[in-house]
């Protein structure tokens, strides 16, 4: 247990911080690369957590291919420093600020909730249904097996709802076609 | 008796060991094969016929002096050659090449010849070599030079492009090997159909293992795929204002991104370590044989054909390869459900 709870807390410690100097910083390459690092962090946390698939693919899609795409983004727009925002006083900031005051708020109440529903529950079970089977996370073929037998429909939803952001993509970026 | 931890350790050290080992064999060799292919003699002045010409490269660029543009993004500068040699030490981590031994009852109880035995290894793999790309986009960006951001930006989409062509032969193999675990896909082709045709997945696979080595060639930015470093264009791609140790470091991870192909191409294709006439625990002898053979081969076909155009590399990588490896996943599919495994 020693372990686990050394390497929850590095790993746990290490996504916090990187998160929070991806928020804090100013330069939006070195944000980009710091939410590399706070995903790769997660990934250790599931890898803790017993299930090396969840963390790979973790790896690969969240940390691969969408931070690749940030990357270019920041890249090619050659986005330098935001300051223009954070002048005090200028107009515009307000509105976008109370905004995140709220959302920030309904968040952290969102998650006291939670730990204090956590808390509660007897031990080994989180508040949310019956617990996983370990087992079953860890293995790459019961996972495929669940996701399409029991949640072969939200899998297919998810599907469509992939290729409906795609096709808006396109409509939005190409006007005529 | 040695302990299991030890033993371990001992294989990551030594895996280590024998990758940089590798990659200076791999500088000789390519020079020596290249000076050939043009008849010319090649380094032959440092030790025996030039054999020790890697370590005086080695120790010439270790004392040269480290320079830095002085608009680059420092610490990004820094760290790019560090995820790029990282990446390629840590990929070869699940690559198994050998099997299963005590070496000869010095240690209690057999293990696998590699550093770590995940069952999903496949996906590790694929994992490692899309945050190696990294490495590569950082160095280009950071330099702040139009040629290093020209060449970051041509081998980031290049890899992208065959990444998923590299994906899909892989799908493919696991769909044969019924595994996502590298030691599982050796072990699944032991043995020979009707006595002397060994069961190797790259005659189940033919089509599989054509797409897996091309892919393999771009995805490390080899001839005839080296857009990203064409120097007649970009003097040397992204690594054009690296020097000494991080220049160095880009160098290695290119040659042990080779081998890593390379050893990941024979397990998944070429029987790994299994092979006639040796003993089962002395197969890592055939899985050196296998790779030096890719190896050449990758050294060859660089000093034989010309490179490609941009255009026609992007089309070869979408609109050739990436349906035929479609193809091949689902002729595979089908052939699984309806012969089975």
């Amino acid at each position: 247990m020693g372990t686990d709870l050394l390497l929850f807390y590095l790993f746990g410690g290490a996504a916090v911080l990187a998160s929070l100097a991806v928020v804090l910083g100013r330069n939006p390459m070195h944000s980009v690369l710091l939410l590399i690092v706070s995903f790769a962090a997660l990934a250790g946390l599931y890898i803790t957590l017993g299930s090396p698939f969840a963390a790979v693919i973790q790896i690969i899609i969240y940390a691969g291919a969408i931070m690749v795409l940030f990357l270019f983004v920041v890249m090619l727009l050659n986005a330098h420093r935001e300051d223009a925002l954070l002048t005090p006083g200028a107009s515009g900031v307000k509105g976008p600020i109370r905004t995140g005051a709220v959302l920030g708020v309904v968040l952290a109440a969102e998650l006291v909730w939670a730990l204090v529903k956590a808390g509660q529950a007897p031990d080994g079970e989180l508040a949310a249904g019956a617990a996983p089977n370990v087992e079953a996370l860890g293995s790459v073929r019961a996972l495929g097996l669940l996701l399409f037998t029991d949640y072969a429909f939200a899998f297919e939803v998810t599907s469509i709802l992939i290729v409906v952001a795609m096709v808006g993509a396109v409509v939005l970026a190409k006007r005529e076609l | 008796m040695i302990p299991l931890y030890i033993a371990q350790i001992g294989i990551l050290f030594a895996t280590f060991g024998l990758l940089l080992v590798a990659a200076a064999i791999m500088v000789y060799s390519e020079r020596k094969v290249a000076a050939f292919t043009q008849q010319r003699y090649g380094p032959y002045l440092v030790g025996p016929s030039g054999a020790l010409q890697p370590i005086a490269d080695v120790i010439k660029l270790i004392f040269k002096e480290k320079l830095m543009p002085k608009s680059a993004d420092k610490a990004i500068f820094m760290v790019a050659p560090i995820i790029s040699a990282t990446a390629a030490f840590a990929a070869f981590a699940v690559v198994p090449f050998g099997a299963k031994t005590d070496l000869f009852g010095l240690i209690e109880q057999p293990i696998s010849l590699q550093v770590a035995d995940v069952n999903v290894a496949m996906l590790v793999l694929f994992a490692i070599t899309s945050i190696s790309v990294y490495g590569i986009v950082l160095a280009g960006w950071s330099s702040n030079s139009k040629y290093s951001l020209l060449g970051a930006l041509r081998s980031t989409s290049q890899m992208i492009s065959y990444e998923l062509s590299y994906g899909l032969t892989l799908a493919s193999v696991l769909l044969i090997a019924n595994s996502l675990s590298l030691t599982d896909i050796v072990n699944a082709q032991s043995g020979n159909w009707f006595g002397f045709i060994p069961r190797w997945f790259a005659f189940l696979q033919p089509l599989g293992f054509v797409i897996f080595m091309i892919a393999g060639v771009a995805e490390t930015n080899r001839a005839p795929f080296d857009l990203p470093e064409a120097e007649q264009e970009l003097v040397a791609g992204y690594h054009t204002e690296y020097s000494s140790t991080p220049f160095m470091m880009f160098f290695l991870a290119e040659y042990i991104n080779m081998v890593t192909a390379a050893a990941v191409a024979t397990d998944l294709f070429l029987g790994g370590w299994h092979g006639p006439w040796l003993p089962e625990y002395l197969g890592w002898i055939w899985f050196v044989i296998k790779i030096g053979a890719i190896l050449f081969f990758y050294i060859w076909m660089r000093w034989t054909l010309p490179r490609l155009r941009y255009d026609q590399l992007m089309t070869f990588g979408w609109k050739v390869l990436l349906p035929l490896a479609a193809l091949n996943l689902l002729v595979t599919a089908a052939g699984v459900i309806y012969f089975g495994h």
